[in-house]
């Protein structure tokens, strides 16, 4: 590794998860950030640059900030998608790097299982909307379904192979207490699951939680005062290469080719090197496509490599150790949980679903549709 | 169906192109520069960024590059389900979103298509598909 060691996670933690009718937004953000700020050994008056993502809100950052009674000299309210959270440890790691500020205070909440907008109609398509909502694709999953269509043409990826990665989640899902799914699943069962947009079955689709989290960033120097070891930010990429799935330059290959390659340059690492990756999983085809895009295997491999169980415990490729938003929890922007979960691989408190000795984790975030990526490379002394 | 689908805000991007379609035109964007058509159409060329940008119709040919079967539909398209959501690469280059009628076992990625106009209402035309 060559990387610096510049900014680190200190301090890491879920909301109440699942179906939380009684919460707000806020009540989520404030009830994660004040478990973050905890496990950090940290206070309020500590943090100095705010960074939230959502749709809840005119400004999110404005209402979350009045509303925890922060006043930061920094402000990211970057939404890129499920990706935004990983874009703003890149950021904040950027943000350190300058001498701009030393604690930064990362949340997330979402009330969609108990508030649920999806199927409400909203009459009008404007801008570059207008070219592709009225011939009715159900978002996202009818997006993500052209990409697998696609992948499964050019290169003979099947159903099952999908399906492994669904089981292979349920199996790490079946080791978190706080995991929504915790009944075993065959191949079988994702297979003879309801179809939801060909090919995708509603075992290939993340669940829909209530949630929220929180992660707090430190500089070196405030690092070292906290109560946990730091997990580092070793390495960052992210990029955008599309809005809308029509748009996509090719619906088999994924930015995370880009932002996986600037993340692993800037760690210094290599891919052998990582012990545990945590791969955003809005559907069983995120997945696939994000390994091949972030070089695990070649373009049209994804299928071999998830196969035989390779990526559940016990597997050569431990991932989504969580349970993953297809089993754990996936409050629609499920980036946060992915920076949460390495953390803790990290710092050995994965009881036991832990990795044993991991030290370097990946984590990939996928935003829109396919649309932005942003990848993290995180590591213990 | 259970209301109405949503209906595009026609600006000064679009306007050329919804009036095509209700006058059954399928026209796309040129650019004048680099002479790489453009879909869906914009102020400016992506590829070079002219802002010298001509329109013309399209051949209304071209192949499917991905398709899905929608099952589980929501709001004005639940009743409509199943249907084919398609991209669709016109003989042009440029791709676009769009329905593929027809009969479903018949449809294929790869396969030629032809452009056909579905009239919603007297403002409104959207651009369909189906096998040649
Ligand atoms: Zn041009």
């Amino acid at each position: 590794m060559k990387s610096e060691r510049i900014a680190a996670i200190v301090g890491v933690a879920e909301s109440d998860l699942g179906l939380v009718p009684g919460k707000n937004v806020l009540q989520l953000q404030a009830q994660a950030a004040k478990a973050a700020l905890d496990d950090a050994g940290f206070t309020k008056d500590d943090v100095d640059a705010l960074f939230t993502a959502g749709n809840w809100a005119w400004a999110p950052n404005l209402m979350l900030g009045e509303y925890l009674g922060i006043k930061p000299k920094f402000t990211d309210g970057t939404n890129i998608g499920g990706s935004s959270f990983e874009s703003h440890v890149g950021h904040a790691l950027a943000g350190i790097r300058a001498g701009l500020f030393d604690v930064a205070l990362i949340t997330y909440g979402s009330t969609q299982r108990s508030n649920p907008a999806r199927g409400a109609a909203v009459p009008f398509a404007p801008l570059t909307e207008q070219y592709e909502r009225s011939f009715g694709l159900p978002m996202t999953v009818g997006a993500y379904a052209l990409a697998a269509m696609r992948h499964m043409h050019q290169y003979g990826t099947t159903s099952e192979q999908l399906a492994e990665i669904a089981v292979a989640t349920r199996k790490w899902a079946m080791k978190n207490e706080k995991a929504m799914m915790r009944e075993p699943i065959e191949i079988e069962d994702v297979l003879k699951s309801r179809m939801i947009a060909e090919p995708l079955h509603l075992l290939d689709c993340c669940l829909v939680t209530d949630g929220g989290g929180a992660v707090v960033v430190a500089s070196a120097r405030a690092a070292a005062r906290a109560k946990k070891r730091p997990v580092w930010i070793l390495g960052h990429g992210e990029t955008h290469t599309h809005n809308s799935i029509a748009n996509m330059p090719d619906l088999t290959m994924t930015g995370a080719r880009e932002s996986g390659r600037c993340a692993f340059e800037m760690a210094g690492v290599t891919h052998d090197e990582i012990d545990v990756a945590e791969i955003y999983d809005s559907f069983t085809i995120t997945v696939l496509l994000t390994l091949e895009a972030l070089g695990f295997c070649k373009p049209g491999e994804g299928g071999a490599f998830v196969s035989g169980q390779r990526t559940a415990p016990g597997g050569a490729f431990p991932m989504n150790t969580n349970g993953g938003g297809l089993s754990y929890t996936h409050p629609g922007m499920y980036g946060i949980f992915l920076l949460i979960e390495a953390a803790r691989q990290l710092r050995g408190e994965s009881g036991e679903r832990q990795v044993p000795d991991a030290k370097l984790a990946l984590v990939n975030g996928t935003g829109g549709v396919l649309s932005s990526t942003s990848t993290v490379i995180l590591g213990r002394d | 169906m259970a209301g109405q689908i949503p209906k595009p805000v026609v600006d000064s991007d679009s306007k050329p192109y919804w009036d095509g379609l209700n006058n059954h035109e399928l026209m796309i964007q040129h650019c004048d520069d680099c002479s790489k058509h453009i879909f869906y159409p914009r102020l400016l060329c992506p590829h070079c960024f002219s802002d010298q940008i001509s329109w013309t119709q399209a051949s209304g040919q071209g192949k499917i590059y991905s398709y899905t079967v929608v099952h589980r539909a929501f709001g004005p398209f639940a009743d409509q389900a199943p249907y084919v959501v398609a991209i669709v690469e016109l003989a042009e280059g440029v791709r676009m979103m769009t329905r593929i009628t027809g009969n479903r076992e018949d449809i294929a990625i790869g396969k030629p298509v032809t452009v056909t106009f579905e009239k919603v209402d007297d403002d409104l035309t959207l651009p369909y598909f189906k096998l040649v």
